[in-house]
């Protein structure tokens, strides 16, 4: 991909009443790119969407739009539009009049406005709903509204702050594969903020994972999801087991009293690591030829599989697995090297 | 003659304000670049710092100088020293301690120990009166309960002067309950100019104060913790002891505190149904400065007064943070 | 039979409130001028009420005093609340506790503060000095009918007028203010009736030439009261009563 930088972070710090929010923040957004800022609540993921949209100024640090630092220009005259999270729709308007408001502002003329406004409506397939008074309309509509209200105005990057929080999940999910359509057809680069991992692995092309006010991981969900670059990353995204260990040379590490070949190098002889194993990726096998043996205490079915959580002496390991054994029964786990993820040991945020 | 001619003075105050708020805005916009809304608020602090502020320093200023300007506590030690030159002074303007039963002898502080004493008697009695009907009023099974609490409040908005004088009419020696008493063959009872009228007058006027604000704790109780009591086999006095009052209690001290505080500060009513012989310390603070003259007398008492309040407030506060009671609208 | 004995007592409190009220407004329609015998029904007091001279002086300074303290406390109230609303925490406190201040004071020591400002900055007490007062005591009242709606606004629905290319000027008129507009009619309600109803502020920052009608009934209470001032309590009763029945029904409005 071209690297065509449209928003640059450079070193954004912000504080509130005395705590640090955001700590030295380096990121850069592509053109039409889907950034996802992800990271549980207070992470500081919200307050760097609210610096770009010009809600919030930082206290130190450049925010570069298009070649040119915009810090000090008013959100009104910034090329971005934001979602908000529940939408912030102006009750006291109609759908029509809300989505109609940036272009009243613009002075366009009424024709124009009405056309664009028709085509918006048709676009988040609400036409003939224009008269309707906003708080007639179920939180999907709403939504759909506020990204409509946004959209009108042609910006050139779309930030929307938790836009699906308040929606049930099914209707979560078609609006995420809508929204995501909705991006690849209009070209316009989306910065996106969210808590659930889910959302952001299914719509982004970057992620941002997010947590006490520093960048903990920049990448494609692929690589987030495959190769944390630590325990929190690990953790936050999908299920993970997280052990203590020590890595006794390259390729060789040892956690829950054995030792297990993977395929990391470079952390040093008898380093303390720690060691990530995705539920799925332990295999059941028999008592016989598995690296460790131990005995399933719990049994949950979990609708696609089954999550059981297996006691291995030192350890206690979760593995999901399609195929059920008893509670009570001795079993053998496997992990093959490659599912062995090594991170240096996170430092108490 | 009516005299509506905007005054000389007027015109420099507005522009002395006008200027001054405009270098505050100027100064603010400088220091935080741009246009932010709290700025929406500076006319209003500007207003408050010369109308409340200015005043309340004011009253401090005076409360601790003496008529030549000079600083002095005298203004506070005529509440002990019946000897004080001032004390002689309100007696001459007809302030007698004894008819109030007071004891050190002097007339401050026997009339404040007096305000205090009637605003106790007050708040008791509106109270005592006040949570029956209130609970009554809230009572699930009364549907009426509603409408009638807003009976309760309509007559509190007539201008307290008429309902005082509406009670002289009734009250007084030729009024309807001596009529009424002489028809039905009783002698004539001199109602009017005692302490008992002015209490008379006070539960009157404050009583909806109380009613209010424990309805409102009663009526937004939730049925199923009365049901839940029941259920954990608790009888209905019981429950209305272990959980109804209990959680009433914020109403409570709602009603309390807007009951107590016009009541200490209560003016007009004792001279109206009380004739001159039981002032009160609100009467007592406007003599002190409109028939006295003495603005640094009157300047402490009004202070007295405020820290009194504020300091009621502050430990009423204590108990009800949230001020939950609700308010009187 | 608990019941009766609850209904009746309600109605024994309810007969003291309404007994005094009552015999006023009887009072006012006696033909006679003793208050102690009815000599038959007549509009006679509300006649000579409209002619005397005094009571229409006060009844425009009342009246123009509360519409004038209505318009400038709502002006400033509102403007207050929303500046106050988008302050920090600590400022707000701060703005909070200045506003809760005047609203506990008592009435007489705000009167008599204010009148020593008057007095100490050598300005003449009167007509423009009541006005002055009210104004003080209406604003913080305005500011808490108008604070409330704008908690109930969506917090970002200002952000999002300026998200759209808003000046901030324009999403006050056009976001802000109409979505306050219920608390600010309240508010101005609720200032031009405490105003009317006022008497203990008025009474110390006034001159005895121009009285509001508070203090025009005081004056003549002391020396003896007419049937007059009958026919006045009542009519400024059921003013007062229309007023506030329809704040009442505002402020009980969002609720539902």
């Amino acid at each position: 991909m071209e690297e065509q930088r449209l928003i640059t972070l450079e070193n954004i710090s912000k504080e509130f009443d005395g705590n640090t929010v955001l700590d030295n923040i380096n990121l850069y957004i592509r053109k039409n790119e889907f950034l996802t800022l992800l990271g549980p609540s207070g992470c500081g993921k919200t307050t760097t969407l609210r610096i770009i949209g010009g809600f919030e100024t930082a206290d130190t640090g450049k925010v570069i739009f298009d070649g040119k630092e915009i810090n000090d220009v008013p959100p009104y005259k910034r090329r971005v539009n934001t979602v908000f999270q529940k939408y912030a729709l102006f009750p006291h308007l109609n759908v029509r009049d809300n989505i109609a408001f940036g272009l009243k502002i613009k002075k366009m003329p009424k024709q124009e406005i009405n056309k664009r406004v028709d085509k918006m409506l048709d676009l988040v397939n609400l036409s003939g709903y224009g008269k309707r008074s906003v708080d007639s309309l179920s939180g999907g509509q709403q939504q759909r509204i506020a990204i409509a209200r946004a959209l009108v105005n042609e910006p050139e990057v779309l930030l929307l702050d938790e836009p699906l929080g308040a929606l049930d999940l099914k209707l979560r999910k078609e609006m995420q594969l809508e929204l995501k359509s909705m991006q690849q057809r209009l070209g316009i680069t989306f910065i996106y903020v969210t808590h659930d991992q889910e959302e952001a692995l299914t719509m982004s092309d970057t992620i941002v994972v997010m947590h006490g006010g520093h960048i903990q991981q920049i990448g494609t969900p692929k690589t987030i999801y495959d190769e944390p670059k630590n325990a929190f990353v690990a953790n936050f995204i999908g299920e993970s087991n997280i052990f203590k260990g020590t890595m006794v040379r390259d390729e060789l590490v040892e956690f829950c009293g054995q030792q297990f070949v993977c395929v990391d190098s470079g952390f040093g002889e008898n380093a303390p690591v720690d060691v990530v194993v995705r539920p799925e990726d332990v295999m059941l096998v028999g008592e016989d030829i598995g690296q460790v043996t131990g005995v399933i205490r719990s049994v949950l079915f979990k609708g696609v599989h089954y999550e059981m959580m297996i006691d291995t002496g030192n350890c206690v390991w979760k593995v999901h697995s399609t195929t059920m054994q008893p509670e009570g029964s001795r079993v053998g786990l496997n992990v093959v090297p490659f599912n062995i993820h090594i991170m240096h040991p996170m430092k108490e945020a | 003659m009516l005299d509506l001619k905007m005054p000389v003075w007027g015109t420099w105050l507005m522009a002395l304000g006008f200027i001054a708020f405009i270098a505050l805005l100027v100064l603010y916009i400088r220091r935080h670049k741009g246009m932010s809304r709290s700025l929406f608020a500076s006319p209003y602090t500007l207003w408050m710092i010369i109308f409340t502020v200015l005043p309340i320093i004011l009253i401090a200023y005076y409360a601790f100088t003496d008529a030549n300007g000079k600083f002095t506590f005298d203004n506070f030690v005529t509440f002990w020293d019946s000897n004080h030159t001032m004390n002689k002074q309100l007696i001459e303007m007809g302030f007698d301690p004894a008819e109030m039963g007071g004891g050190r002898g002097t007339v401050n502080l026997d009339t404040l120990v007096y305000s205090l004493w009637m605003a106790f008697l007050c708040t008791l009695i509106c109270l005592l009166l006040g949570y029956p009907a209130a609970a009554i009023m809230a009572d699930r099974q009364f549907k009426l309960g509603a409408t009638l609490v807003v009976l309760f409040i309509i007559p509190m908005w007539m201008n307290f002067i008429l309902r005082t004088i509406a009670w002289m009419t009734l009250l007084e020696d030729n009024g309807l309950i001596n009529k009424l008493l002489i028809w039905l063959g009783f002698e004539r009872v001199q109602l009017m100019y005692n302490s008992n009228a002015v209490q008379l007058g006070m539960v009157y006027n404050f009583l909806p104060f109380m009613v209010f604000p424990i309805y409102n704790a009663l009526a937004k109780q939730d049925v199923k913790l009365f049901e839940a009591s029941m259920d954990l086999g608790a009888n209905r006095w019981l429950t209305f002891w272990k959980v109804t009052f209990p959680l009433s209690l914020p109403g409570v001290v709602s009603g309390i505190t807007m009951v107590f505080m016009p009541a200490v500060t209560t003016f007009f009513i004792p001279r109206m149904l009380g004739g001159g012989n039981t002032e009160m310390f609100g009467d007592l603070i406007e003599r002190t400065f409109l028939t006295a003259n003495n603005w640094n007398l009157g300047s402490a008492l009004s202070l007295i007064m405020m820290v009194l309040i504020l300091l009621s407030l502050g430990l009423l506060r204590k108990v009800d943070p949230d001020g939950e009671g609700g308010s009187m609208l | 039979m608990m019941k009766v004995l609850k209904r009746s007592y309600l109605a024994l409190i309810l007969a003291f409130l309404y007994l005094p009220i009552v015999v006023l407004v009887i009072q006012s329609f006696n033909a006679g001028s003793s208050r102690a015998v009815w000599e038959g029904f007549s509009l006679r007091w509300y006649g000579e009420l409209f002619r005397n001279k005094n009571i229409m002086d006060a009844l425009y300074v009342t009246v123009s005093i509360a519409i004038l303290a209505a318009f400038f406390s709502t002006i400033l109230g509102s403007l207050a609340a929303i500046g106050i609303h988008a302050m920090k925490k600590r400022p707000q406190a701060f703005m909070m506790t200045l506003t809760n201040l005047p609203m506990t004071m008592p009435d007489i020591v705000t009167g008599i503060s204010l009148m020593l400002l008057f007095i100490f900055t050598k300005v003449q007490r009167g007509y423009w000095t009541m006005l002055l007062a009210h104004i003080t005591f209406n604003t913080p009242y305005v500011i808490l009918s108008v604070m409330p709606k704008l908690k109930q606004m969506n917090s970002h629905a200002y952000e999002a007028a300026l998200d759209l290319g808003a000046t901030p000027v324009y999403a006050l008129f056009h976001v802000i203010l109409p979505e306050i507009k219920p608390g600010i009619i309240t508010g101005a309600l609720m200032a031009f009736t405490l105003s009317l109803d006022d008497f203990t502020v008025s009474y110390f920052t006034t001159s005895p030439l121009v009285q509001n009608l508070s203090t025009l009934i005081y004056s003549e209470a002391r020396r003896g009261i007419k049937p007059t001032m009958n026919a006045l309590s009542a009519l400024m009763f059921i003013l007062l009563l229309v007023l506030l029945l329809i704040v009442n029904r505002r402020t009980k409005e969002p609720q539902a």
